[in-house]
């Protein structure tokens, strides 16, 4: 799990142009979104790309996207989860 | 009466502020590597500014070193400063970029980062998000950079509501770029640091034409 978690941080940081952001400076358990990194909608989406891009999984619910990307951790989890990592 | 209280230019990997080079990179830096290195000066922290397309970067950097060192913000109400630009290609830059996204079927991963600047006012939308201006704004593209289309909205707007505007020339196509912003305030609310121009054509041209770049 570490080493996914580990390997999303990086991934999030370049798809979503972090630039900013240091890895390590990502706290696995910490909100993605409003406070943690601070991410906004656009960026809710570009994260759904990066599950399918990534890693074939397509979120079919919407609605499914707010639990799995509460945090790095939950995305890690749900990855899998879906048997994908 | 408009005031043209501070204006920057920036070109050939060069940032003029008021008619001085500020700052300047190498001519093999890509435009994306210059943008960077200029945002670094600023000293800033905005992390949107990494999200951004080579246009909203350009124009945002350009209005802040036009905006540095002035009261312009605060001399002047949010909800009463416009914002007036152009530019040549429109969004052609990140058009581009979202369509290469979607040519390969097989591969086709459309960013939605990529897709929500694909409109060239976009650059207008990021600088009053930043700054939090509610004022009146337009977006014109036209062929080559016209001060005359811009003085003349400019004025039109001045002589209603508007107090001050951010006005300039936007324009990013590939490695081809360039960004001219001048702020413009009302006679009754300069300050002492202004650089006092008049806004007519004559006053734009002049400093359009006025910093000498070194490559």
């Amino acid at each position: 799990m570490d080493a996914l978690i580990e390997k999303l941080k990086g991934q999030i940081i370049e798809q979503l142009n972090l630039a900013e952001v240091k890895p390590e400076e990502i706290n696995p358990d910490s909100p993605l979104f409003g406070e943690g990194l601070g991410l906004d909608s656009i960026d809710a989406l570009e994260l759904i790309v990066l599950l399918e891009k990534h890693y074939g999984i397509k979120i079919q619910d919407p609605k499914d996207g707010k639990t799995i990307f509460q945090s790095l951790r939950t995305m890690a989890e749900y990855i899998k989860s879906q048997g994908k990592s | 009466m408009g005031i043209i209280t501070s204006y920057t230019h920036i070109k050939h990997n060069q940032v003029s502020v008021n008619g001085q080079i500020v700052f300047q990179s190498d001519n093999s830096l890509s435009l994306a590597e210059f943008l960077s290195e200029a945002y670094k000066t600023l000293d800033i922290k905005y992390p949107k500014f990494h999200k951004m397309d080579a246009q909203c970067k350009l124009g945002f950097l350009c209005t802040e070193f036009a905006l540095k060192g002035t009261t312009f913000l605060p001399d002047n109400y949010l909800n009463k400063t416009a914002i007036v630009l152009s530019n040549n290609a429109s969004s052609l830059d990140t058009d581009r970029t979202h369509q290469h996204s979607i040519d390969d079927k097989s591969n086709y991963f459309p960013s939605p980062a990529v897709f929500v600047y694909t409109l060239p006012n976009i650059t207008i939308g990021e600088l009053a998000i930043k700054h939090k201006i509610t004022g009146e704004n337009a977006f014109f593209v036209s062929s080559h950079f016209d001060p005359t289309l811009l003085i003349n909205y400019t004025e039109s707007l001045i002589n209603n509501e508007t107090q001050a505007a951010i006005v300039g020339w936007v324009d990013v196509d590939g490695a081809n770029y360039e960004a001219f912003i001048f702020l413009v305030e009302t006679s009754e609310n300069i300050n002492k640091n202004s650089i006092f121009k008049p806004l007519n054509i004559s006053s734009v041209i002049t400093l359009y034409n006025q910093t000498k770049w070194t490559h």
